[in-house]
């Protein structure tokens, strides 16, 4: 049982824009640092003034302490964080919910599957991965983004591909781009799924969460074996503000990451 | 029946003096001693200088959607059932400061505020209320991760509960099992005779804090006559309840209904005006709110009660996940009656009515929570087994 | 990709060595027009490797690409109804291989062994499906900058 404390100032090192409206900001403790953050986990990050949104860690270089957040401006929160500048300081809380279950993934086939800003809380999933190959089968990496210039993470995804099945497919074609065209389910009969023996790990809007569980459902892969990262609306991140059910579930206690099994009933309960 | 009684003594009889030295004693300890009182034509919760500002003499009439106060010939001072308050305005307040920020030259600094907060006396914790204190405790204080504000309050409180004799027409506590009888968390706890015997209580401790004040009471031993009525006032009580929740399996039946038409019924009732949620003992939902001065420079974070109701509790960036008033009663019923045991390990409900008394429309919580547990049981139709 | 790909994979074996027997191995270099909207839908392929976009004709535009078609998929179903003309056209944007399946002979073997005939007709309508529920999916424009007001 932790006590919960206010946020932990961590300074701004460096900013990464990512596409037309997101920005991944580096960031390193001003004094005392949180806990180890775990992949899929979240942070409470607080701008000056603005307020806190949830927001997960899309890498933890263990070395120094940084973490870095994928921040897509859709509020006022997150509009904010996205103007900040190297030197600037925000507030951090955390590290909270469940995180990916890699271990259960250990001697499988792991499979990604983002959507969107989607693939920020994978991006560890892939990092680990890839800093331990012995101890998982093959990595596939499926993405889905709006355009070419709304993929994040384009220079990684090139480096992924020297060890990872990297498959991206966009909504809408723009000029020059020569790839696959179409939602993500349609790279899955590209990728190489070995379905009895495949730890799918998803995230994005609950749309395309829902179609590519369904298309992996029916590909073989058992609900149990899909592990799905949701939202709902926090305040607190602590289990304490009440705004994050889903049913039964306290999403930011017991999620973001769920599995599919247990959350398919729920996922299929309108407004619930 | 004027000397402090021995210390080894479990139970004891007091008076209204007794009942005057309880509050004195407890205040000369230092606790701000809370307790019911009459004001704005209902019994509300608030700070006690003396025993004399309890409700002495004063009863309420209960319905849905009603609550009046009524004179009694008798004086009792408990002989009144949930008030429109409970205890956590005082353990989870409505309106709480959570940190302060402060930025200048390029650092920014946090700042809480560890001023202890007051030890709190609550003087006339009911049953239902004392469970629900209980409840929270598991929300708030004991979880994986404990609020500041909460545990700082709750863990200095001192309670003193009071049995019930006089339920209302809204009350349903029998049927959670939570009273009319005080279960456990009490440091004292009074039984009220208002009798051909005189006014009196008969009061025990719960807690090594709670023999030490009750040493300091006048009053005088407690025999078995006493112990007898007391325990017969109670159990005629639980005879009297107003309602009654449907005893079956509550978590089964919320999980199991969620589609079932009765919820496009009482949305039709419902004003969405989170009433129920506000004097709900065990509501716990909140929202927060960052405000800043006109330098721009410091900042602070509030936090502020909430309701399930609200359109804004379920919104995600393009709209609230729960937008119908359908929707939004499932998720304070099904919460509260079902998925609370998936959370917390118990219902959410401790029978006290105060839902069913404010609700302006008179939604009735027992008669949802049977409407839903008929259409369970409906007879099957076209061959189709019941859910 | 050495197993079926999924389209004959759910097929019995019997039925897919006799559609199989009527393929022939084909290899399209990068940019080839592999057919025309409008234009005799004389044939489909079941794509092995590489990918092939399917694109609608605009006056005055560069034609738009509106979907890919990859490893494991099928290429065209347009043979499978009347008037058997193309509704999109489709250029490789890879070099692609693939097994060529001449329609005619496909739609006879249909008529000649009904099974077979609903099988296959069951299985182009189940990608017909998958693809119509896609199209709808990209419809709701999922990964769209924000409206919201938060």
């Amino acid at each position: 049982m932790s006590r919960v404390m206010p946020p932990l100032p961590y300074r701004v090192t460096a900013t990464h824009p990512e596409t037309a409206d997101a920005v991944s900001l580096e960031l390193l403790p001003a004094a005392a640092a949180l806990p180890r953050f775990r992949p899929g986990q979240f942070a409470m990050v607080y701008a000056f003034g603005v307020g806190e949104v949830p927001i997960s860690v899309s890498a933890i270089r263990h070395q120094d302490g940084a973490l870095v957040h994928t921040v897509r401006a859709v509020g006022a929160v997150s509009g904010a964080l996205c103007r900040l500048r190297p030197g600037d300081v925000v507030g951090l809380r955390g590290p909270y919910g469940t995180g990916w279950d890699l271990d259960s993934a250990a001697g499988a086939d792991v499979l990604v599957i983002a959507g969107g800003i989607g693939l920020a809380p994978l991006r560890p999933v892939v990092h680990q991965v890839l800093d331990r190959p012995r101890r998982y089968g093959r990595l596939g990496v499926l993405v889905g983004a709006r355009t070419a210039e709304d993929l994040l993470y384009r220079d990684e995804l090139r480096h992924w591909r020297t060890s990872a099945q990297v498959e991206v497919t966009v909504d809408r074609p723009t000029p020059g781009w020569q790839g696959t065209v179409g939602v993500v389910t349609g790279l899955l009969d590209r990728s190489e799924l070995r379905a009895e023996n495949t730890c799918a790990l998803l995230c994005g809007p609950e749309v395309m969460i829902r179609h590519t569980a369904q298309a992996l459902i029916a590909r073989g892969l058992p609900a149990h074996r899909i592990q799905v990262s949701l939202e709902r609306n926090m305040r607190c991140g602590t289990g304490h503000c009440g705004h994050c059910q889903l049913g039964p579930l306290l999403l930011c206690l017991d999620g973001p990451v769920v599995d599919y099994a247990g959350s398919q009933p729920l996922l299929a309960v309108r407004e619930l | 029946m004027s000397a402090p009684m021995a210390p080894a003594a479990d139970d004891a009889v007091i008076g209204r003096e007794g009942l005057a030295a309880l509050v004195d004693v407890l205040r000369a300890r230092g606790f701000t001693v809370i307790g019911p009182t009459v004001r704005g034509g209902a019994i509300v919760l608030d700070e006690l200088e003396s025993a004399e500002s309890l409700p002495y003499g004063w009863g309420v009439e209960l319905e849905a959607g009603q609550y009046r106060l009524r004179e009694r010939a008798d004086g009792a001072a408990f002989a009144n059932a949930a008030g429109p308050q409970s205890w956590k305005t005082f353990l989870h307040p409505a309106r709480v400061r959570q940190w302060r920020a402060e930025r200048s030259d390029g650092q920014l600094t946090f700042e809480t505020d560890d001023t202890p907060p007051p030890r709190f006396a609550f003087l006339g914790v009911r049953p239902c209320d004392l469970r629900a204190i209980a409840i929270q405790d598991r929300v708030l204080a004991t979880g994986r991760h404990a609020d500041p504000v909460y545990q700082g309050r709750r863990s200095g409180a001192f309670l003193v509960s009071v049995e019930c004799t006089e339920p209302g027409a809204t009350c349903f506590c029998v049927s959670m099992g939570t009273g009319p009888a005080a279960g456990p968390g009490y440091d004292l706890v009074l039984t009220e005779l208002a009798d051909e015997g005189g006014h009196r209580f008969w009061i025990r401790s719960g807690s090594p804090e709670g023999a030490e004040v009750l040493a300091e009471l006048p009053g005088r031993i407690a025999d078995d006559a006493i112990r007898e009525a007391a325990r017969e006032g109670v159990s005629a009580a639980a005879d009297r309840m107003g309602r009654a929740m449907p005893s079956v399996d509550l978590h089964r039946l919320m999980a199991g209904t969620l589609e079932a038409p009765r919820w496009d019924d009482v949305a039709s009732r419902c004003l969405t005006c989170g009433n129920c949620t506000m004097v709900c003992p065990t509501c716990f939902c909140t929202t927060t709110e960052d405000v800043t001065d006109l330098t721009g420079d410091h900042a602070e974070r509030w936090r502020l009660w909430d309701s399930c109701f609200d359109l804004d509790h379920s919104y995600l960036h393009g709209g609230p996940v729960r937008p119908s008033s359908r929707s939004r009663y499932r998720q304070w019923l099904t919460h509260k009656l079902g998925t609370w045991y998936d959370q917390f390990g118990s219902s959410g409900c401790v029978g006290c009515g105060r839902c069913i008394v404010w609700c302006p429309v008179a939604i009735d919580i027992t008669e949802e929570a049977a409407a839903l547990h008929d259409w369970a049981n409906r007879p099957a139709d076209n061959g189709a087994a019941p859910e | 990709m050495t197993d079926p790909p999924s389209l004959l994979g759910a097929l019995p074996k019997t039925h897919r060595d006799r559609l199989l027997a009527l393929a022939r191995d084909s290899s399209f270099p990068t940019g080839e027009r592999l057919f025309d909207e409008g234009g005799p839908a004389d044939r489909f392929w079941l794509i092995r490797s590489g990918e092939v976009a399917l694109d609608l004709y605009i006056p005055g535009r560069q034609a738009p690409v509106v979907e890919t078609i990859g490893p494991g998929q099928l290429l065209g179903w347009s043979w499978l109804f009347p008037p058997y003309r193309w509704h999109l056209g489709a250029q490789t944007l890879v070099p692609v291989d693939a097994w060529e399946f001449p329609a005619d002979q496909v739609r006879a073997l249909c008529t000649a062994d009904p099974e077979l005939g609903y099988q296959l007709t069951l299985r182009c309508a189940e990608v017909i499906g998958e693809r119509l529920q896609a199209t709808r999916i990209r419809l709701l424009d999922l990964y769209a900058p924000s409206t919201g007001v938060s």
